[in-house]
């Protein structure tokens, strides 16, 4: 950060589509060997920037700066010609080809006639490989690798280019623990050779760990930068909102109603075994433990959409065999699945014809659907979940994420659900929307809800959760109430370590 | 590295078993059903089901490629006809009349032009537009086709040049020329999709589009590209087969699109793009063509051909996604 110039500069970006100014004069810039985070709230400007940075889209006014050179971003191959190189949040790989030909796609070494020169195209990428300390080898299939492994090799893909700068888009998402190490000691080396980097996150955890700065979008403007040593997550929340943000733990109430829902050694093949616990009603259960621990495989499991290998379930005290969604809907389970966009919702669909999706069949006025018995559901249900929308016949996909989530919560909660298992409440939802959705599970939870929660972040499981089941390798390794659940002893449990320990 | 590599030896080899199951089968019931005393398996019979596999090979060939594009083309049967017309009719053309035999080179050019074109056309379509290859290459199916109708009528189209006819008909090592032009498509397509750029590319395209245009990769061009392969080779097909047939109907190369697929899909191609081999295919249009004859050599009727290859069709895209499943992701539905 001692170097003068910067490695990448932008100044005044102007960008605006029909209706929405989008960036309104953004100016930052990053200098060689810096870890620059980029925040801001889904929809504040982030990602147009970076569209803008790629070559995707073109600003109306400003300029980027690449070194000392003003330059003009028509396409992405032109970005990465200038060294600008994306690691992007959604993984883009094509799976059934090679690591190397995924890492040098576009740019394969050729020799005579367009032929392929394998010989160099793997030496190249095992070089690449050795210095990520990865466990796989050029030649292996992408579509065979783990989401971890196939990250790695897209930022395999950031080294094979002179990169001044590196943009990293929420690269932890789906990322362990143990993985992550791996990616930040990758971060640490590009900063000693030079490299500017900018860090797209929505995790403090990780921004305070690594970054110099941190830069703040709101509402397409830019907000400031602070020095990351000399701020803290309030000043950055705030300036990111515009308020403050609680994320300490809701008081708990620990008396609960009847039993929900037990589950007595439930095994599903390889993804989980022996998994037991139980859930009462008005008592929020937080599953917790690292990608592929079979959390998301248990929800599906009580969901119906797979067959256990072995173990009972038990609904309110009765044993119960789930044998399919229709199956657990009638029997008052709903599940809030992880991908939102991808498996809760039709995003072509209007507000209302999304949230009564379930039911609709029960609707009906004479063959035809009751229109008028729809939009009284999706009101009632509005406003309960404080939903904000210009009205039902907005399309779902035109919702902010917070929203989007609100419009599944309440499609499921117009069935009276007895459990509701909501599978990474807050994925890809912004700072403050996340709080709203932890106050609104509390608040089922106080009017007798049943509720599951799994999730991959800390705060959140310790936020919303009156218990934890912690998990590791498809086992549950112990299960904590929340006066006695820490940070560490719930990180050491989901390592596989507290066997020593004792449950 | 996981369960995947038995599946994908089973998968790549699946084919080939079924080819010998075919020949076994035959071989077999022909002793019983057979109305003819020669085996199934005779030499000649052999060598004459590899000539009568070209047309569709060489197309299917190209059509892989398309394919693993992740686009389809519909039109190849059309296009098979048009560049046959041009074929036979520029034979008689004034302009070439004092070119003697030499007239042959001249309209195989072009034939194969034609092909190029028309491919070149759908390609150019596809690409500017961003319409589905699907709509635009079921448009020229029928446009390309009423081309045909406009040149000549009702009526067939007929030039016999009886050097071309020797040309057509001889044997080199055994092999029919149609033979050869089938092997050689097949080796030289083989070698592109595996170790050329261009092949890798289209791989890519197929399996992660957006990768690969954020990789750089100039999609448009390369789609461009593999409609003229495809164009070259259906005219190829038709110069192949009407060297030595010399009179083309305007109905040929009817439904041709659809055995090219079908064989292409029965040799493992996803028609969702990204995967898929061109020796698989060679398979799946010999596997296709030995039905075809064997059903004959025991007595089957065309239509229960035809039914007996529809319902394979249906076990190997069944038994193809039962090899596909992954305990993971296999959830119910």
């Amino acid at each position: 950060m001692t170097d003068q110039t910067p490695a990448l500069r932008l100044e005044g970006i102007i960008k605006t589509f029909p209706g929405v100014r989008a960036l309104d004069g953004v100016s930052f810039a990053v200098m060689p060997g810096e870890v620059h985070a980029l925040m801001g709230e889904n929809g504040a400007g982030k990602s147009t920037l970076m569209k803008v940075l790629g070559g995707i889209h073109q600003p109306d006014a400003g300029q980027i700066i690449v070194g000392q050179v003003p330059t003009k971003m028509t396409s992405p191959l032109q970005a990465k010609s200038k060294g600008i190189v994306f690691i992007h949040q959604e993984l883009s790989l094509a799976d059934e080809l090679s690591v190397a030909e995924n890492i040098y796609l576009g740019a394969l070494p050729k020799r005579a006639l367009g032929r392929v020169d394998w010989p160099t195209l793997y030496a190249q990428t095992d070089a690449i490989l050795q210095k990520l300390k990865v466990g796989f080898d050029a030649r292996t299939r992408v579509g065979d690798l783990s989401i971890a492994n196939q990250q790695m090799v897209e930022i395999a893909r950031a080294l094979t280019v002179d990169a001044k700068a590196v943009i990293f888009d929420e690269p932890t998402a789906s990322l362990t623990d143990a993985e992550k190490v791996v990616l930040f000691d990758v971060i640490a080396d590009l900063k000693t050779r030079g490299v500017g980097i900018i860090y797209i996150s929505h995790r403090m955890e990780e921004i305070f760990k690594i970054t110099d700065r941190i830069s703040v979008l709101r509402d397409g403007q830019y907000r400031g930068t602070l020095e990351t040593a000399n701020t803290n997550e309030a000043e950055v929340t705030q300036l990111m909102i515009g308020r403050a943000l609680d994320l300490t733990r809701a008081a708990r109430q620990h008396e609960f109603g009847e039993m929900a829902l037990e589950v007595r050694g439930l095994s599903c093949g390889k993804l989980f075994q022996d998994v037991s616990f139980t859930l009462q009603r008005g008592e929020v259960l937080g599953f917790y433990g690292l990608v592929g621990a079979g959390r998301t495989e248990i929800a599906e499991t009580l969901f119906g959409l797979r067959d256990p290998s072995g173990g009972k379930i038990f609904l309110d005290g009765v044993e119960t065999k789930i044998s399919s969604p229709a199956d657990a809907i009638s029997k008052g389970i709903s599940l809030v699945p992880e991908d939102r966009k991808a498996q809760g919702l039709v995003l072509g669909m209007n507000c209302k014809d999304n949230m009564t999706l379930p039911q609709v069949s029960d609707l009906k006025a004479g063959p035809f659907v009751a229109e008028g018995a729809e939009i009284a559901i999706f009101d009632q249900y509005r406003d309960r979940l404080d939903i904000r929308t210009p009205g039902w016949k907005q399309l779902v996909g035109n919702l902010s994420g917070g929203n989007q989530q609100k419009i599944v919560i309440g499609k499921w909660l117009s069935m009276h659900p007895n459990v509701l298992i909501v599978d990474e409440p807050t994925r890809g939802i912004d700072v403050g929307s996340k709080s709203e959705i932890h106050n609104l599970i509390r608040s089922l939870a106080a009017q007798g809800y049943a509720i599951i929660v799994i999730s991959s972040e800390m705060p959140e499981v310790l936020h919303v959760s009156d218990r934890i089941v912690a998990m590791y390798a498809g086992r549950v390794m112990r299960t904590f109430t929340c006066d006695e659940v820490t940070e560490d002893n719930l990180i050491q449990a989901i390592s596989g370590i507290s066997i020593e320990i004792g449950t | 590295m996981r369960a995947g590599n038995l599946s994908t030896l089973l998968k790549s080899g699946a084919i080939w078993g079924f080819i010998i199951a075919e020949l076994i089968f035959f071989s077999v019931a022909g002793e019983f059903l057979s109305l003819s005393d020669k085996a199934f398996m005779d030499v000649d019979n052999m060598l004459l089901l590899l000539k009568q596999s070209a047309p569709i090979g060489i197309i299917a060939v190209g059509m892989t490629i398309v394919m693993i594009n992740g686009n389809i083309d519909l039109s190849v049967g059309a296009i098979f006809a048009l560049s046959a017309v041009i074929l036979l009719d520029s034979m008689t053309w004034p302009i070439f009349a004092s070119l003697g035999n030499w007239v042959i080179p001249v309209s195989w050019a072009l034939a194969l032009l034609t092909g190029v074109v028309l491919g070149a056309i759908n390609g150019v379509i596809v690409w500017k537009t961003g319409v589905d290859a699907f709509i635009v290459t079921l448009g020229a199916m029928l446009g390309f086709r009423g081309l045909v109708f406009m040149f000549n009528g009702e009526n067939p189209t007929s030039h016999l040049n009886w050097a071309l006819v020797d040309f057509a008909e001889a044997q080199f090592l055994g092999l029919h020329t149609a033979t050869w032009f089938l092997l050689l498509v097949t080796g030289v397509l083989w070698y592109v999709m595996r170790h050329t750029v261009h092949g890798r590319n289209a791989y890519a395209i197929g399996d992660n589009r957006e990768a690969a245009v954020n990789a750089g990769i100039r999609v448009g061009p390369h789609i461009l590209i593999n409609f003229m392969i495809i164009g070259f080779l259906a005219a190829l097909s038709a110069v192949v087969f009407y060297s030595e047939s010399g009179s083309v109907n305007p109905n040929d190369g009817q439904l041709y699109e659809l055995w090219v697929i079908t064989a292409v899909v029965l040799g493992g191609t996803k028609l969702t793009g990204g995967a898929g081999s061109i020796l698989s295919t060679l398979g799946g249009v010999l596997a296709i063509q030995l039905l075809r004859k064997g059903l004959g050599h025991i007595g089957a009727d065309t239509e229960t051909v035809n039914l007996v290859i529809g319902l394979i069709l249906i076990a190997v895209l069944l038994l193809d996604r039962q090899l596909n499943i992954k305990g993971k992701e296999a959830l119910k539905t």
